[in-house]
């Protein structure tokens, strides 16, 4: 059985959603963060309830459902989400009353939507879909905990058609927060400049990209999601993806593009240099945080840009590293880390 | 595919007890671990009765030997999970795939709601060791580091049916042979942002819960965690002791009614008994003694009891809420009372359900509420239902 990506939608800090070019007329941002461009939302969502929706549940809820009207699927079996954070906004909210207001004549929308689950929740009412829904909440492999899931869904014959997303919103506060904690850069930076302008941290970042996986073979399907796997503060990643490729009846020279998670900072960086130069030396190269910035599900982004590369057979501009790879696309590998200690691979082939 | 998950340890923390042993003696004696707050700096002390496990900080930091910075939450989640891996005492567990599936709601709030404090005030103020580790993933990740996972690690968030949703992804890891052992379950500490939240949606007893009661007025909260080492068939004969029991049945569907409330005819919570009975390949006549959910709430109780009736009608098997022990753990209640449901089927036990006194007026049963020990039981459902319509069922059945 084969996993496929039969659709895919994406908002990002770039123009993704709903676009006719693909990564064409890039953004550019001045700054230590890129925020999402947001659709008219609408188009998805009852007006009335907008109002009271954060921005995580916005756009999550809208690209889960762009991504089932481009599949033309009405009703999923399963759906799926992966967010490591959550809904911060309605959490930063309701804590903020709770101190402000010392605990007392709280209202209660913020807390019952803080919850991590209240996408998948959210898009299961609007579509009032009694399958199967999960959530994972584990750092930067949230979302591919939720693509092991619906891969297993799949092989068990439990569902033909899951929706399965990476949600993160950024706020000021879990910004601060997080540039306090030194992941980001200290100077503004243009993200067009971010992977060449080398310096302690990266510029941070947000988005919601969901898919719907079928195991069906269609020639609609943009691409084969072959596999998926997370390794966990390995000593060895060079042997650790030799290892996974070879899981795959692979080797590193079957592999036409990898898709790093390069986000211009140095201590994050220096993998991916390695890799470009030894098992990967005739592949080529495409980079993406530049274009949506870091954020524990942007592996997502990577997923969403994988899945268009291999079905157009086009590598944008704006990602390619300049190396001379006239190879046809057939198989791009995916290679993510978080923070060094969270490894995430996936294989996306034509089909 | 079809080959069986075993149960081969379980580990258990909340206000009844410490361990396994300490559990079932509070059960016996009818022991209830609700109380007054006295860990919590909150408005609401006093007012509102909890189930705090009765250890401070500084004493689980001292039984785990973790960091004195850990949230609670990871705190409570290390006593669990190193009880059940000592009691599964598996051979050769470091040449195993071994995996870490747990489940929480809030991270380390409990240090996170501190730091707000200071941050509010100045954005650069604030212990930033205090919030460092907020992410639900980091209370897995510090515990999964002491148990030595190396394969692979996740938590999962569903609101209160997380954990158990966590063993039910535990046992298809297995099934799905990525994994031969994994020690799954969930954990959550009280937090005055819990207790805050809950208080708004005005659906907390100020007096102990009374769970199916006609005249039940909300849920207390609770606090703790529940872990299940699952184990392959392949593993599970490797064991020195027999297995407490196999996981037969499971099933997740979706209530879409509502955000928090559940739908009056109990339908997320109807389909995830009926699929979990499904999968196991039993009949609702099968099944020995259901663990309900049974929050307290008017409306859980109410919609849990028409799904429950409409499964199981005439014939209705022993059952009863654990929680008008433990309060309600949240991410933890679900893996906690899969714990209780294992042990059941061990040790034949039907649990209490303590301060019941009249039937709710539109069922036709009525909770146990005699601590029942020798019985033979052979299939035991354990229900949790949570926020967002999640619904999840498992099926534990003699091995």
């Amino acid at each position: 059985m084969k996993t496929y990506i039969r659709s895919a939608a994406c908002i990002s800090p770039q123009k993704t959603f709903r676009s006719e070019v693909f990564l064409d007329n890039i953004v550019e941002y001045n700054g230590t963060r890129l925020r999402t461009i947001e659709p008219d939302y609408k188009e998805f969502i009852d007006p009335k309830l907008i109002r009271r929706m954060s921005h995580i549940i916005k756009m999550g809820v809208a690209t889960a459902k762009d991504c089932l009207n481009q599949a033309g699927i009405e009703m999923p079996e399963a759906i799926i989400t992966g967010t490591a954070f959550g809904c911060m906004e309605d959490t930063v909210t309701f804590l903020t009353r709770m101190v402000e207001q010392n605990e007392e004549l709280l209202p209660p929308t913020a807390f019952i939507q803080s919850t991590h689950n209240t996408v998948a929740a959210q898009v299961a009412l609007m579509l009032k879909c009694h399958g199967y829904n999960n959530t994972f909440v584990h750092k930067g492999i949230s979302f591919e905990s939720a693509l092991i899931d619906a891969n297993m869904l799949l092989r068990e014959q439990e569902a033909h058609n899951i929706l399965v997303g990476g949600t993160e919103e950024m706020v000021d506060t879990s910004f601060k927060v997080l540039t306090r904690l030194g992941l980001y850069r200290r100077q503004p930076t243009s993200n067009l400049h971010l992977l060449s302008s080398e310096a302690k941290g990266t510029m941070g970042g947000e988005g919601a990209a969901f898919f719907l996986l079928s195991d069906k073979a269609s020639d609609d399907n943009l691409a084969e999601l072959s596999s998926v796997k997370t390794l966990y503060n390995t000593s060895d990643v060079e042997a650790g993806i030799t290892k996974f490729l070879a899981e795959n009846e692979l080797k590193a020279e079957d592999i036409d593009l990898v898709i790093t998670g390069k986000n211009g900072d140095v201590r994050n960086d220096a993998i991916y240099k390695q890799l470009a130069s030894s098992i990967f030396q005739n592949a080529g190269i495409a980079n993406y945080k530049h274009l949506c910035g870091e954020y524990a599900t942007s592996s997502s982004f990577a997923l969403w840009l994988a899945a268009n590369v291999v079905k157009k057979g086009i590598i944008p501009q704006t990602v390619a590293e300049p190396r001379v790879n006239s190879r046809p696309l057939k198989k791009v590998l995916i290679y993510n880390h978080y923070l060094y200690k969270y490894h995430s691979l996936m294989i996306v082939s034509a089909t | 595919m079809s080959s069986s998950v075993h149960i081969a340890g379980v580990g258990v923390i909340s206000a009844i007890g410490k361990n396994v042993t300490e559990h079932l003696s509070s059960f016996e004696n009818g022991k209830a671990g609700m109380g007054e707050i006295t860990l919590l700096d909150t408005i609401h002390k006093g007012k509102l009765p909890v189930a705090e496990v009765k250890l401070s900080n500084g004493e689980l930091i001292a039984i785990t030997g973790l960091p004195p910075q850990t949230s609670r939450t990871a705190l409570l989640s290390l006593v669990a999970a190193r009880e059940a891996l000592q009691d599964a005492a598996i051979p050769n567990f470091e040449s195993l795939r071994t995996g870490f599936v747990s489940a929480n709601t809030v991270g380390g709030m409990d240090k996170s709601e501190d730091f707000f404090v200071d941050f509010l005030a100045n954005n650069n103020r604030g212990k930033l060791r205090n919030v460092f580790d907020h992410e639900c993933g980091s209370k897995t990740e510090i515990v999964a580091d002491q148990l030595g996972i190396t394969d692979y690690m996740t938590t999962i968030s569903t609101a209160c049916s997380s954990s158990a949703n966590a063993i039910f992804y535990a046992a298809r890891l297995i099934k799905n042979d990525l994994l031969d052992v994994v020690i799954a379950g969930g954990t959550d500490a009280l937090t005055k942002f819990t207790l805050n939240g809950f208080n708004t949606l005005m659906i907390l007893d100020k007096e102990f819960c009374k769970p199916f009661d006609e005249h039940r007025e909300g849920l207390n909260l609770g606090e703790g965690s529940g872990y299940l080492v699952l184990v392959s068939e392949k593993v599970a004969r490797t064991l020195s002791k027999p297995v407490y029991c196999k996981l037969s049945g499971y099933n997740n569907s979706n209530d879409a009614y509502h955000q928090t409330a559940s739908s009056p005819d109990g339908t997320g919570s109807y389909l995830a008994m009926k699929g979990a009975l499904d999968k196991s390949g039993l009949k609702p006549s099968d099944i020995d003694y259901i663990n309900l959910h049974g929050t307290g709430t008017p409306n859980n109780d109410s919609a849990e009891g028409a799904a429950v009736k409409r499964l199981f009608d005439p014939h209705y098997p022993p059952m009863s809420s654990t929680k008008s022990y433990t309060g309600h753990t949240l991410g933890a209640s679900g893996s906690i009372e899969a714990v209780f449901s294992v042990l059941a089927i061990k040790n034949g036990i039907i649990y209490p359900n303590l301060r019941f006194e009249t039937q709710m007026s539109e069922l036709p049963f009525k909770p146990e509420t005699k601590f029942i020990k020798g019985r033979q039981l052979n299939h035991v459902m354990s229900n949790s239902f949570g926020f967002g319509g999640n619904c999840t069922s498992l099926i534990f059945s003699r091995a």
